[in-house]
């Protein structure tokens, strides 16, 4: 860098230009919030986080996010080999398709779970019949963290697999394993570090997610109220240090959850 | 046998979680006919509601891709940077990730809004931040800033800074050096950057949301006013707009396809 920018001065500028956007931009609000939520002491925190309003929904947040996450672990590998492993029409778009969710408006992708299962729609009068409630339930949730957290484990996992060595296979398949015992002892253990990330991260999207959910949830307090939603709530009631405890806490765990991830990665890059 | 099952199984899973709530959301905004979708998107909060979003759009993503590219550059290169601090603020540039929407536009408002100092200060000065565009950029800014960066970094830290250091010793001007050497390995890379960006600052939804206060014609971003239009029950005018939006992210889908391509090749 020193070579890209000879001028002292010049250079001394742009360091600091773009040191101080980082730190005020990312690093400044976090802090913000930490003392915010500790602003009136450490009773009134206590008191936010055990109204059991505030405590039902971080808990059941983290509950149908871990549904999606291993619904996800399941589907995404499945996915993600069919895609890499198997040559077949249309597999390039469907490949395509996968980051989908990504590109589109989390609001825009509640709003489509809300007609395709709502109590108008075909499927959401065929499971109402059924007994079943869909939208404005728990099910909804899920079916919105799944489809915004999609493409986590997938695309950790497809790098994976074409990087790995065939001749590890062949070599269980000569030596006589079966099919389903060479997938196991050989092929996903290589994929495991991916699922994991992968897991790992759609988790923590999970937790934090809000377009999507606030449409289809029905957000009825301590039973489809989310932690997001519940927030949000607290700052449109005016109390933003409710707010910033509830914050803190879901903060705090998805903090845990990115060093994790990061500690997976720095692990599989030093090996 | 089994390959058969797993594709057909493939298929399902993605016909019942992509493509059939996009399908519905292009006949859904059909169900009245050309004239109900032509009367949802040419209200005038529609149009207000877009026009905000696509100023937010371009804001962000210049802003980003500008300052993205630089502390990609840094983080990678500068040597004023002991290797502690440098995985320190490596680290950090993930924060966003794992803050919920939501959070951080309740951040902003903790920090810049009406009630704190610096919001007063700002507010004393005829300069409004919270509930006006300013916050909703900072908002945005916030929620995409570790795109660009990272899509930059592994690139350069591919490319190794040999050729730069080759270039800059033989006398070469920085800017050049810049232009003529970094910029040809990092440019498919900066690309998909942006397309992500523009991608993610056209969906921001909550953070976008709280900050703004979603005040119609004055500080409603199209994504929220698909919100306040399911809330009000208006659901065939929030699928127009919903649709202008699923329309514009294909077409990011498409280009993101075209860009990562084009990036595998150089």
């Amino acid at each position: 860098m020193n070579a890209m920018f000879r001028g002292k001065g010049w250079s001394f500028g742009f360091r600091t230009t773009i040191m101080l956007y980082f730190i005020i931009l990312i690093v400044l609000p976090i802090i913000g919030i930490y003392t915010q939520s500790f602003s009136l002491g450490w009773t009134p925190f206590w008191e936010s986080v055990s109204d059991p309003l505030a405590w039902k929904s971080v808990l059941l947040t983290v509950k149908l996010a871990l549904i999606a996450t291993i619904l996800n672990m399941l589907l995404g590998t499945m996915i993600g080999w069919v895609l890499i492993r198997y040559r077949f029409p249309g597999r390039r778009l469907l490949n395509s398709l996968v980051d989908l969710p990504f590109a589109l408006p989390t609001a825009v992708g509640g709003l489509m779970i809300l007609l395709l299962l709502g109590p108008n729609s075909l499927v959401g009068g065929l499971a109402g019949k059924a007994g079943i409630e869909i939208v404005f339930h728990e099910p909804a949730i899920v079916i919105a963290m799944l489809f915004v957290t999609f493409p986590f484990v997938i695309r950790a996992i497809q790098p994976l697999l074409e990087e790995m060595d065939k001749s590890e296979e062949e070599a269980a398949y000569t030596l006589g394993a079966t099919r389903a015992k060479t997938f196991f002892s050989v092929i996903f253990p290589t994929m495991l570090p991916g699922i994991l990330s992968g897991a790992m991260l759609a988790f923590s999207r999970g937790l934090a997610e809000f377009g999507a959910v606030v449409l289809v949830a029905g957000n009825i307090p301590g039973k489809t109220l989310i932690a997001s939603v519940y927030i949000f709530g607290e700052i449109e009631s005016n109390n933003p240090q409710g707010a910033a405890a509830v914050s803190v806490l879901l903060l705090t765990l998805s903090f845990l959850i990115l060093w994790t991830v990061n500690l997976i990665q720095a692990r599989r890059n030093g090996q | 046998m089994m390959r058969r099952l797993w594709i057909t199984l493939t298929y399902i899973v993605f016909a019942l979680l992509l493509v059939a709530p996009l399908v519905k959301i292009f006949t859904g905004s059909w169900a009245d006919g050309w004239s109900g979708f032509a009367e949802g998107i040419t209200r005038p909060e529609s149009l207000h509601a877009l026009m905000m979003t696509g100023i937010i759009v371009v804001v962000v993503t210049a802003l980003n891709t500008v300052f993205g590219i630089m502390l990609a550059l840094y983080l990678v290169r500068a040597e004023w940077i002991g290797r502690r601090l440098k995985r320190l603020l490596n680290s950090l540039v993930d924060l966003p990730f794992a803050v919920s929407p939501v959070i951080g536009g309740l951040m902003i408002v903790l920090i810049l809004g009406p009630n704190t100092v610096i919001g007063t200060l700002f507010e004393d000065a005829g300069f409004k931040i919270v509930y006006a565009l300013p916050g909703m950029i900072l908002a945005t800014l916030f929620v995409t800033f570790p795109l660009m960066v990272r899509e930059v970094m592994p690139v350069l830290q591919e490319i190794g800074a040999q050729q730069e250091e080759a270039a800059s010793t033989l006398g070469a001007y920085s800017w050049y050096t810049f232009w003529k050497v970094t910029w040809p390995s990092i440019r498919w890379g900066v690309i998909y950057g942006v397309v992500l960006t523009v991608a993610r600052s056209l969906g921001e939804f909550g953070a976008v949301l709280v900050v703004s206060g979603n005040i119609m014609n004055k500080t409603q971003t199209a994504t929220t006013l698909v919100y306040q239009d399911v809330e009000n029950f208006n659901v065939v005018a929030a699928n127009g707009i919903a649709l202008v939006l699923a329309a514009f992210s294909v077409g990011l889908l498409l280009l993101m396809e075209w860009a990562k391509k084009r990036k595998e090749v150089h």
